[in-house]
């Protein structure tokens, strides 16, 4: 059996950045699994630019991003296979994988790094009523056909959801020539971010709907129109508030979900809340020498913390193939996110297993106004941040100091909370 | 004096900012988090710019298709005419990154440059 310290599963954003900072840290024997013909994921077809102000202070498309990260790669010299698809994670760390040269292979890791992005929620998740005619995509398949294959999906164009994807995408088909009539979204508020609202929508006079969703999809072979509805506090629509749109695409931009049937497969313990693994300070999961990393451990609105944090993800995992852990005291402080904080990661932190600093990220349940984001260890408030608004669609962030934590040797929970001003 | 709400789009904080006018002068700028928010907030309210994205058709490449922007923003006036200025372009691989697509794209001064590395098939 072939073997290698660290097997990255997935060469999106997330496995390079965690390559490339396993590499740094002293660990050569390292391999990237990824099942596309290219490395780069799903940047390949994000042409739209505000990639890498934070990692590169300049703003870059997707492709000229992936492309840093996919130099990098090959500069540290790191093994990567194309083409080739993982089927299986053992418990034990033997990944299986196949392609069409070696068949099917197994390769025994001391480490491995989940890093196999998300995926769209389809249409069957949504139950919309009606027929099932051609002209409804997902807004990532869109995506795909417009800007990689050179295909213009439809020219009339409703959009249900108005997650990134979605809104970057009622743009690019307006460049494309077609009419994106409006834009449905069943929350009261965006789950996008609003710098594409401006830019996509106000731009370019498309409306944004909220609190609408759609009630009717007509047409048999191909898709004729579509019905929209208002929703009421539940969702339920309110019956009068029908409209109907003539269309030939309806684009779905319902959220993304971590893919991690591997993950599952292997063992991992999985959250409820973000769909992916839970993890603890090093971001290594149940399975010690499992690490997660990007959007399969939580979905992210900016690749800029994905690479961040892969790069911690990529380091923690040579520490551990190196053997240079510390042995762990014991304590273990949960995190406890709570009053409009959905999720935290990671979930639980050893302090003395943390870096000096540690970014805990995490994301609301609605949209708030004039609030504080809490930090309480135990009983005692020991942060307090003023946000002028704070929404489900923009992913937060807290610091915490290894100093300020060793203070409290018996800190048993740290809770996060929204707290009006 | 005249108030204008904006959210800026220089990085996705999105942060709101207020922009106070007077006779079409910028007067104040209030509630960006960093220097680009101030730029963005000015610009905005008298000579609104943005950076353009497309892709244009790619011959004897190991992709049909290479991503495009311009080299820096131009006036949003001139989106649509840079849009259509990539209409029928095809370019023979390689491609590099950088790469001039379209020169003077829509007379704004500034080229469409490739921003994708496509290879030969």
């Amino acid at each position: 059996m072939k073997a290698y310290d660290i097997v990255i599963i997935g060469g999106g954003p997330a496995g390079l950045a965690a390559a490339a900072s396993a590499r740094r840290s002293g660990v050569t024997s390292i391999l990237i699994l990824e099942r596309d013909k290219e490395l780069g994921g799903i940047l390949n077809q994000c042409i739209h630019n505000g990639f890498g102000l934070h990692t590169f202070k300049e703003e870059l498309t997707g492709p000229e991003y992936a492309a840093r990260f996919i130099e990098q790669v090959k500069e540290l010299g790191i093994e990567y296979q194309l083409n080739t698809m993982v089927m299986d994670i053992s418990h034990d760390k033997v990944v299986t994988a196949m392609n069409r040269e070696e068949g099917m292979f197994a390769i025994q890791a001391k480490a491995v790094i989940l890093a196999m992005g998300c995926r769209e929620r389809s249409r069957g998740a949504l139950n919309i009523p009606g027929y099932r005619p051609a002209g409804i995509y997902s807004a990532g398949t869109a995506q795909r056909l417009v800007n990689r294959e050179g295909y213009l999906p439809g020219r009339q164009v409703v959009i249900l959801g108005s997650g990134d994807i979605g809104l970057i995408m009622a743009r690019r088909m307006t460049f494309e020539g077609a009419n994106v009539k409006v834009v449905a979204e069943l929350m009261p508020y965006s789950g996008g971010l609003k710098r594409n609202i401006v830019q996509c929508l106000d731009d370019y006079g498309i409306p944004l709907k909220l609190s609408h969703t759609v009630v009717e999809i007509r047409g048999k072979e191909r898709l004729t129109g579509i019905t929209i509805a208002q929703v009421d506090g539940r969702g339920k629509p309110i019956p009068g508030t029908e409209e109907d749109y003539d269309c030939d695409t309806l684009l779905l931009s319902v959220g993304l979900i971590p893919e991690n049937e591997l993950s599952r497969g292997a063992g991992v313990d999985i959250s409820p809340v973000t769909s992916g693994p839970v993890v603890n300070e090093s971001l290594e999961t149940n399975i010690e020498g499992v690490f997660a990393c990007g959007n399969v451990l939580h979905v992210h609105d900016l690749v800029d913390f994905v690479s961040e944090e892969a790069g911690a993800a990529g380091k923690n995992a040579a520490d551990y193939v190196r053997g240079l852990r510390k042995n762990c005291s014991g304590n273990e402080i949960q995190m406890n996110p709570v009053e409009g904080v959905r999720y935290t990661v990671p979930s639980t932190i050893r302090p003395d297993q943390m870096d000096d600093k540690l970014t805990v990220r995490f994301r609301v349940g609605g949209v708030y106004k004039n609030c504080y984001i809490s930090v309480y260890f135990d009983d005692e408030r020991v942060m307090r941040r003023k946000r002028p608004v704070v929404a489900p669609g923009e992913m937060e962030e807290i610091k915490l100091e290894k100093a300020k934590l060793l203070e409290y040797p018996d800190l048993k929970t740290i809770t996060i909370k929204i707290e009006e001003a | 004096m005249e108030k204008r709400e904006l959210i800026c789009i220089g990085c996705p904080l999105g942060c709101p900012v207020t922009v106070s006018m007077e006779a079409g002068e910028v007067v104040s700028v209030e509630g960006n988090t960093c220097k680009r928010g101030d730029d963005y907030a000015r610009k905005e309210v008298t000579n609104p710019t943005r950076i353009v994205t497309s892709t244009v058709m790619v011959e004897g490449g190991a992709d049909v298709t290479v991503s495009v922007k311009t080299r820096s923003d131009i006036p949003k006036g001139k989106i649509f005419d840079s849009v259509k200025a990539l209409k029928g372009v095809t370019v023979k691989a390689p491609v590099k990154i950088g790469d001039v697509i379209v020169e003077n794209v829509a007379e704004t001064g500034v080229d469409m440059i490739a921003t994708a590395n496509v290879a030969k098939a």
